[in-house]
């Protein structure tokens, strides 16, 4: 079970149903272990800041995660939490283990930047 | 001076000591602010579970540390977290600290409890290959690497202890050491030596990760010769110790060699109005118990020496 204040995402429906109703989201698939809490701390802290973002969890254990597992970009991942961003239901970014708050924010600002217009 | 930037304290760290001052100091109707460069909780998060806790039979780090944080905040401490610091004066009276977003923030005391990290290499691959091989926990990610050889680097009891542990998925565990003795008690020495998947290359160290999707090899030296070899490997795990977060102090406060901050029974350090607890600080013993028991004490200190100066005026 994984004890954080983030969306969790339970199957592989709901996963399907939150990329494709969504536009931006960040999925953290790990476990409560030192190299993922961090990343679901740096998610939570920025939820306010970048209301244009879903930010998600799901277990790793959980068999429906193969969603995430099976996924041809973290093909060489060994290290959780695999952290996955989906723009518009499709992979736009994945990283291996632990991230920096700068590492999170510089792929959200980039992937998900908001558009003003002049 | 604008006073919504002005506080009583600042503690910088919210670990649970930082997050133990922050309860007192706010209980006690002073003006705090705690911040940290990290997630609240420090260490503590990482912990899966803690059941020498007194009073609590048993609960998860990250549990107990948000429970310290809603306490702290409950009493009006203000906290800013994952946020870096730019800039800290503490010899005047007057403290100073200059955060990463630009803001600017005073107090006429600071408790220090910055707490520490795991130790990296920092040789050339790992920052490109963490997470692709290259692992800092075992529990997280030793099933990755079932049947697959892998490398050990360290000497102390985490990585004797994690190298037999990982034994569980690996097909063969090659511990590098840097010395030709281990730091680690006897029975994890006893234990390691005795596995039949554990070999040793002492007086060695990694130089460098190679692989670009994944680790592929690791360049071992011998620290004897110099030689270096090139040795084939999938897999990773370094328990190299571990680092106090105090490199932003250096020069401003006293430490001794290993950048430990030098206190005082009462936690007060060479500089007047300075605490400091927690795990950065000199010490033996780093638990959760002994970290809020510090966080106590430079709380009540800092606490006085705000009260000396109000008596003084």
């Amino acid at each position: 079970m994984l004890y954080t204040n983030l969306k969790h995402i339970e199957s592989a429906s709901e996963h399907a149903k939150i990329i494709s109703e969504n536009e931006n989201v960040m999925v953290i698939c790990g476990r409560m272990g030192p190299m993922c809490i961090p990343v679901y701390g740096i998610a939570e802290e920025l939820e306010e800041e970048y209301k244009h973002v879903k930010f998600c969890d799901m277990e790793f254990d959980n068999p429906q995660s193969s969603v995430i597992r099976n996924l041809p970009e973290v093909r060489g991942f060994m290290g959780i939490p695999f952290t996955i961003y989906y723009k518009n239901g499709k992979v736009v970014k994945a990283t291996s283990s632990i991230q920096s708050k700068a590492q999170v924010t510089a792929i959200l600002d980039k992937e998900f930047a908001v558009t003003t217009n002049a | 001076m604008n006073t919504s930037n002005h506080y009583d304290v600042i503690v910088i760290g919210a670990g649970p000591a930082g997050l133990t001052a922050g309860i007192y100091l706010s209980r006690a109707k002073l003006r705090t602010l705690i911040v940290n460069e990290g997630v609240v909780g420090g260490q503590l998060v990482l912990t899966h579970e803690i059941a020498n806790y007194p009073g609590v039979e048993s609960i998860s780090g990250y549990q107990l540390a948000n429970i310290m944080k809603k306490q702290a905040k409950s009493f009006g401490c203000d906290i800013k977290a994952n946020i870096s610091i730019i800039d800290i004066a503490l010899s005047d009276d007057l403290k100073k600290l200059t955060l990463s977003d630009g803001t600017t923030y005073t107090s006429r005391s600071v408790i220090l409890t910055p707490g520490g990290r795991s130790r990296t290499l920092g040789v050339s691959g790992e920052d490109l290959l963490k997470g692709r091989g290259i692992s800092y926990c075992a529990t997280c990610d030793g099933d990755f690497f079932t049947d697959k050889e892998i490398v050990v680097v360290g000497g102390g009891n985490s990585a004797l202890e994690e190298a037999v542990s990982l034994t569980k998925y690996a097909s063969k565990v090659t511990i590098v050491h840097q010395f030709d003795h281990f730091q680690a008690f006897e029975h994890a020495v006893r234990e390691a030596k005795e596995h039949p998947k554990i070999s040793f290359l002492m007086e060695s160290a990694i130089t460098a990760f190679n692989g670009s999707e994944k680790l592929e090899s690791v360049d071992i030296q011998n620290l004897k010769t110099g030689s270096v070899e090139n040795f084939k490997t999938d897999g990773t795990f370094v328990f190299i110790g571990y680092l106090p977060n105090t490199e932003f102090l250096k020069g401003k406060i006293e430490m001794n060699q290993m950048g430990e901050i030098t206190v005082k029974p009462d936690m007060s350090t060479n500089i007047k109005g300075v605490f400091a607890a927690g795990d950065s600080i000199t010490k033996r013993y780093r638990q959760v118990t002994t970290a809020v028991g510090e966080g106590t004490i430079a709380a009540l200190a800092s606490a006085d020496y705000l009260h000396s100066l109000t008596a003084q005026n």
